[in-house]
């Protein structure tokens, strides 16, 4: 038994084989083994409670409110899905908010992201307004991308948030190729590249991963394993094993798994990661363990898991419950503090759902536009 | 006043459903997130969430109830402090909204209705193509220069001048290119900017797009074009559709080059011409040129376009010389056709290899009698429409020469422009010379079967001038 939970500690982190990149993160890797070890004999709350004393109230209520944000906004999206308000795809992030939330939390203006589909909360998570983001959802000329994109084609040159793609996959190369070029233009920034576990097995992925370590790209492939790609478990898809984060070891990329239901662990170890990329040291995978609670889109009957899984993720791993837990039982904050914070984003929602349908829609005349850059306008 | 719940649609196709179940009961106290109900429809179940927080104070549609109406109001929710009191009447007010609900659905359906109507009428027209001025006349000096030196330049003069170019593809910078386009760049540009990749077209044409979308100017060179199938989501649904689906946010100034169609006695799978698929989608610029001096012009033109564009060279084409202007100012718009040879009995359009093939068949047509104008396209999208038509208006007869295959071909487009835009001064149906409808054979004689030739030129154009 302590023989496999001793392999099984070593099989979570894949480190690369970059004799520099391992002397360095062989001290990390240590630590990590103790912190694996420490938390084994606790529950994930606790584990919360203890990394939670080393960070400061104001982050934490942040976080908690940011994640917040994103739970509200989704079901309200969901609800006017619903009311018919929001038409053709709509992929929730219920459930997943720890992930973006926690990760970017570790980055700085100099960074971009880039996601796929199921991407409000990123946009959220960057900062982008929920007006701007519903009023896309509805089609209307307040939307971020002027009502032409829809929920899956959204983008914030100033929040350098890059999309918004729907092709599972494609995001891979893109990310990869904006952190070309930050390490062209000799900019600190990095590129936190998102895709799901179903996006793992397109080839395009290791693609990206090749070049990626080849050249040192400044990127962090962060892989959000909600179990599900579409309707297909990862035990249906995935050869071999079901962990994602070594899949990057053929190709020298260093990886950790991590509980993406928790926000101060994903904090902790995005740190991490993005300290041994912005080193110049190239890409880092994490496999965030996570949970969308929706359907795959708004017509996803379920029929592939059961009530009870869902409920049990509900119940005992939500990241928003468990941190609020933590945050009361440490007496971080009041409740009434709590209650404030759920005020103003029950506002912040309640507005962008009012300006979404209220923005008209997009101007005819609009149908034409942005197909092309005038030539002469760029020069 | 209490919150209400409706009926929500699964898809914006569902218009009534079955409420299944209620999960919570009256009287119970709800959290945003928590489930209600579950509803159904003969796709799919589906669970009803609490958007806002407070006791479940009154069902309207008990569960079992079919065809209930999306957007029916099926519960109340009294908020925190509201009394029960404020559900007196409720039945009535359900009643009542669900009637005004229904008015108010029919008003806004025939007003939806309305509004698409009008909207149909007034959409808007396309944009008129914006012709571009042709190039300015060159009278000073020349030199002759192949194909393959005059892109050299063309890419070296625009990495010169700016720094955000970069040219990236299988073997560009070591072995200095497969067909030795990129020649000399590493040693002037260095590593940095002339990038070898792995195999992987898929990839660094994805990573290029990603990196034009932060700010660069990438040069992707094809191998040759028949290897861009590989990476054809990343060309059309990345580059081409960005500018578009971002709403003007994000540009994507990228070339991808290289040559493309039939080279010789290199089989199926390396002799395809992607002209009309490229040119079927908005958001890309189409460019294949034919001289060198419009090579050079054309790809000086396509690196500082700050939209994507596609940039067809010919491999046989490499290796011919033309005289180019001596200068590094030297700029070809994209979207202008050229008049190579003017004549005033049959207007032969054509672009790429296809032009010095066309006006073979003009000299042969010359010495029959026919006296033969050739358009060279130069672009395919924009697509120079306006040159063809006054050449028809002069000559009356069309023929379009390809070495793609006919179908859904560029030469079936600049037929049904015929048709529309110059169908009075046509006095002959439009004729396609292009290659044979098979995979390119690898037999001598069978692959000079299948590409066109002069003499097919030389017997479409008698057959327009019923000669």
């Amino acid at each position: 038994m302590a023989t496999k939970s001793g392999q099984e500690r070593s099989r979570k982190r894949s480190d690369s084989s970059d004799p520099e990149a391992a002397k360095t993160s062989a001290p990390k890797r240590a630590s990590s083994k103790q912190s694996k070890s420490s938390t084994r004999s606790k529950s994930p709350t606790a584990r919360q409670g203890d990394l939670a004393k080393g960070v400061d109230k104001e982050l934490l209520l942040k976080l908690y409110e940011e994640m917040l944000l994103i739970r509200r906004f989704e079901e309200k999206a969901g609800q006017m899905y619903g009311m018919g308000l929001i038409g053709g795809f709509c992929h929730l992030y219920i459930g997943q908010e720890a992930v973006v939330v926690g990760l970017q939390s570790c980055i700085t203006d100099d960074d971009a992201v880039v996601t796929s589909y199921r991407d409000h909360g990123h946009m959220l998570a960057t900062g982008m307004e929920a007006n701007g983001v519903m009023a896309e959802l509805t089609g209307r000329k307040g939307g971020y991308s002027k009502g032409k994109g829809g929920s899956m084609h959204m983008f914030s040159r100033k929040r350098k948030f890059f999309g918004g793609h729907g092709i599972v996959g494609a995001q891979v190369p893109i990310g990869t190729g904006i952190a070309f070029a930050m390490k062209y233009n000799e900019e600190p920034g990095i590129c936190l590249t998102y895709l799901g576990d179903g996006a793992v097995n397109q080839g395009q992925v290791y693609e990206s991963f090749n070049m990626a370590s080849l050249w040192k790209l400044p990127v962090v492939y962060v892989i959000e394993n909600n179990k599900y790609g579409m309707g297909t478990s990862i035990e249906r898809s995935a050869a071999h094993s079901t962990e994602l984060y070594n899949r990057g070891q053929a190709y020298g990329i260093p990886g950790v798994q991590v509980d993406g239901m928790d926000v101060l662990a994903v904090r902790e170890a995005g740190l991490e990661a993005v300290d041994y990329v912005k080193g110049g040291k190239g890409p880092y995978i994490m496999e965030m363990l996570t949970y969308r609670y929706r359907g795959h889109s708004m017509s996803d009957p379920a029929k592939y898991r059961t009530r009870e899984e869902v409920q049990k993720m509900r119940t005992e791993h939500d990241p928003i419950d468990r941190l609020r837990e933590t945050l009361l039982e440490q007496k971080r904050a009041k409740e009434e503090e709590l209650k404030e914070i759920d005020r103003r984003v029950k506002e912040i929602v309640g507005d962008a759902a009012e300006f979404a349908q209220n923005s008209p829609e997009p101007d005819p005349s609009e149908l034409y536009t942005d197909v092309y850059v005038e030539a002469q306008a760029a020069e | 006043m209490p919150i209400e719940v409706l009926m929500p649609a699964l898809s914006p196709t569902m218009t009534e459903g079955k409420l299944a179940k209620w999960v919570k009961q009256e009287g119970d106290q709800v959290s945003a997130g928590d489930v209600l109900a579950e509803i159904e429809t003969d796709k799919a179940t589906m669970e009803v969430e609490a958007v806002d927080e407070g006791v479940l104070g009154k069902i309207l549609v008990a569960e079992g109830t079919e065809g209930v109406p999306v957007n029916d109001v099926i519960a109340l929710l009294l908020e925190e402090g509201e009394e029960a009191s404020s559900l007196e009447g409720a039945d009535e007010r359900q009643a009542a909204s669900v009637e005004g609900e229904t008015e108010a659905a029919e008003d806004e359906g025939s007003s939806q209705k309305a509004e698409q109507a009008r909207s149909t009428l007034a959409a808007p027209e396309g944009p008129k193509e914006a012709i571009p001025e042709p190039e300015p006349e060159w009278d000073g000096p020349t030199k002759k220069q192949t194909v393959r030196e005059a892109l050299r330049d063309a890419m070296a003069e625009e990495l010169r001048r700016d720094e955000r170019v970069f040219v990236m593809g299988e073997e560009v910078a070591e072995y200095e290119g497969a067909y030795k386009v990129t020649q000399g760049l590493l040693k002037e540009f260095g590593p940095k900017r002339i990038i070898d990749t792995p195999i992987t077209e898929h990839g660094f044409t994805g990573l290029a797009a990603g990196a034009s979308m932060y700010g660069l100017r990438p040069i992707v060179e094809f191998m040759t074009f028949n290897f861009s199938m590989q990476a054809m989501d990343q060309i059309i649904n990345s580059s081409a559709k960005t500018l578009y689906m971002s709403g003007g946010q994000i540009e994507n100034p990228i070339v991808f080059r290289g040559p493309n169609g039939a080279a010789a006695r290199v089989a199926a799978q390396h002799s395809q011409c992607f002209a009309s698929w490229f040119a079927h989608i908005p958001g890309l610029k189409v460019v294949s040129p034919w001289s060198a001096a419009d090579a050079k012009g054309l790809l000086k033109s396509a690196i500082r376009d700050p939209n994507p564009v596609i940039f067809l060279e010919n491999e046989i084409l490499y290796g011919q010389s033309f005289e180019v202007p001596d200068t590094e100012d030297w700029l070809v718009p994209i979207g202008k056709a050229k008049v190579v040879r003017p004549g005033s009995d049959v207007t032969i359009v054509a672009f790429s290899i296809m032009v010095g093939k066309a006006l073979e068949a003009a000299e042969k047509l010359a010495e029959e009698g026919i006296d033969a104008e050739v358009i060279d396209l130069r672009s395919l999208r924009p697509l120079d429409t306006a040159t063809i038509v006054e050449s028809v208006k002069k000559t009356n007869r069309v023929v379009s020469a390809e070495e793609g295959w006919s179908v859904a071909g560029i030469g079936s487009e600049i037929a049904a422009i015929m048709m529309e835009q110059a169908f009075d001064w046509l006095d002959a149906p439009v004729r396609r010379v292009t290659g044979a409808d098979v995979p390119l054979p690898y037999a001598a004689n069978l692959e000079k079967l299948a590409l066109p030739q002069p003499d097919d030129i030389v017997e479409a154009a008698r057959d327009v001038c019923y000669r």
